[in-house]
């Protein structure tokens, strides 16, 4: 049953996540939204399936619920189709590929770091407060760096939209 | 004549079948509110305009939400050509499902039997419950999007910047319940309630705060900026006709009852009455059944709060909409949760 649950999901996430960037029907980027967002819950049945249930909760929360809804807004409010006559452009190849790299060298490095079919720590799953402790002890470091980027962008945000107001 | 499974908790299908049957009788019981959640509305809104209401259909009309739902389904369901059908198809569902999801994991009663009255005892109850209240506003965010016309439009940028900005000053409205709690499962939250006082008196702040972003969750007046009847005709749902505006309307008011649930559980103590013994678990079937009344007749007192207040109430502009949520409610939860962060740290000392 569990098994089937995860091909379902994993199979889910996967195309969905295909669809968001290589829609063969449309290109309309409302569509890749919401696809995203199919994204996004599979994923949290991911979580769910790994028992990590407040995981799969905040997923859904702050990336379903608010950060593709202003990605929606934004959408909408822009003028998309300016932006899709653009032609095809070098350095944005070349950026591509340098995130690509990025990423993908993370993703690997940490598969290859992880013991791969234990499942979680015990003390990840689930519960709260054992995630606030092991964040707070463990992790402080990463979880304080992250703070500080996430203000720093909320700043820059305030910046930009204040700049007519010197 | 009872097959086994029913009363083994070990058989696999004791927990489908009684999980099925919750769910059928959550949304048999929620379908009648939301139809007589209307027919309250009409009928409320004309006592304090003192018109009469409508009273035709049935004794005291109370065939009404009947009649109503009649009209719905033989109207012409009409599409406009300038719509993107897609989205303009799923936007109602997407509305209405949401709402529904909620209720998956309020406890709406004590025990009946040996079941306990909820129908997914969740441990972090109370992030579900947000992060499905976070995805309602797709429904109206893609019908002013779908209807590609300039006012349903307007309205769906309105609800997109107004549910967000809400959402957050709710969530953290709700942070100090589960600090003084120390549990998300919302079981936890009504047993620790049904041991002590109710969390309303413990933490007034935090309630009003959440009581009137629950008013700006649901889009209902003082805060309706996305439907606006005098500025955007008719707001998301201008170019909806038939059933398809049926479900948003009724999605609102289903919205309307599952954030009283959760008003309910989170600071009226949920099923609980703290007299004549009705804290304690139900031992007996009419206990439970009247754990259950408890629970809906407070749901009802909020449904009477929410429609009483629209018809009392001028709608709110859209920049002081935003002043409230950003610059009122948003650092006074953030500073109410700090006031209970010192309270319970001098506690422990």
């Amino acid at each position: 049953m569990e098994a089937l649950l995860f091909y379902l999901f994993a199979s889910l996430t996967l195309i969905c996540g295909l669809l968001v960037v290589a829609n063969p029907l449309t290109r309309n980027p409302v569509t890749s939204a919401m696809f995203l967002v199919l994204t996004i819950v599979s994923m949290a049945g991911l979580f769910v399936l790994l028992h990590a249930f407040f995981l799969a909760a905040v997923q859904v929360m702050v990336y379903a619920g608010a950060v593709i809804v202003l990605f929606l807004f934004v959408i909408m409010l822009l003028d998309i189709k300016s932006v899709e006559q653009k032609g095809f452009n070098p350095l944005s190849l070349f950026m591509g590929l340098l995130g690509l790299l990025a990423v993908g060298g993370m993703v690997i490095q940490s598969i290859l770091r992880s013991n791969v079919g234990q499942g979680l720590k015990p003390q990840l799953e689930g519960a709260t407060k054992e995630l606030g402790v092991e964040l707070f002890t463990h992790y402080v470091l990463a979880f304080e760096i992250m703070g500080v980027l996430l203000l720093v962008g909320m700043m820059g945000v305030i910046l930009l939209s204040k700049k007519d107001l010197k | 004549m009872i097959p086994d499974f029913l009363n083994d908790p070990s058989h696999w299908g004791h927990f489908l079948f009684w999980s099925a049957f919750k769910v059928m009788m959550a949304f048999a019981i929620i379908m009648p509110m939301v139809a007589y959640s209307v027919m309250l509305e009409r009928r409320v809104s004309a006592a304090i305009q003192d018109r009469i209401g409508p009273n035709r259909v049935g004794p005291f009309g109370i065939l009404q939400p009947m009649a109503d739902g009649l009209k719905a389904i033989l109207k012409e369901d009409f599409t406009p050509s300038h719509v993107r059908r897609i989205y303009f198809i799923l936007a109602p569902a997407i509305s209405m499902i949401p709402a529904f999801l909620t209720v998956a994991v309020i406890p709406f009663g004590s025990k009946l039997g040996n079941q306990n009255m909820v129908i997914a005892n969740l441990n972090v109850g109370i992030l579900y419950t947000f992060s499905i209240v976070s995805l309602g506003v797709y429904g109206i965010v893609l019908a002013g999007y779908a209807s590609n016309s300039k006012y349903p439009f307007l309205g769906g940028i309105r609800a997109s910047a107004q549910m967000i900005s809400y959402e957050i000053a709710m969530g953290m409205a709700a942070v100090p319940v589960f600090m003084l709690v120390g549990d998300l499962n919302l079981g936890k939250v009504i047993a620790y309630q049904a041991d002590g006082a109710w969390l309303v008196f413990k933490q007034p702040i935090a309630f009003v705060i959440f009581l009137v972003s629950a008013f700006a969750e649901t889009n209902r007046l003082p805060f309706d900026m996305p439907e606006s009847e005098t500025e955007l005709v008719s707001g998301y749902n201008t170019e909806y006709s038939s059933m398809k505006f049926a479900l948003f309307f009724m999605g609102e008011y289903a919205a309307m009852i599952s954030v009283s649930a959760l008003m309910v559980t989170l600071f009226f103590g949920g099923w609980t009455l703290p007299f004549m013994g009705l804290n304690e678990t139900a031992t007996s079937l009419a206990g439970g059944i009247l754990h259950i009344l408890i629970f809906l007749i407070k749901i009802a007192f909020f449904m009477i709060l929410f429609v009483w207040i629209r018809w009392m109430l001028p709608r709110f502009r859209y920049d002081q909409l935003m002043d409230l949520g950003w610059k009122r409610f948003l650092p006074l939860a953030l500073a109410n949760i700090i006031i209970t962060a010192v309270i319970l740290w001098i506690g422990h000392l």
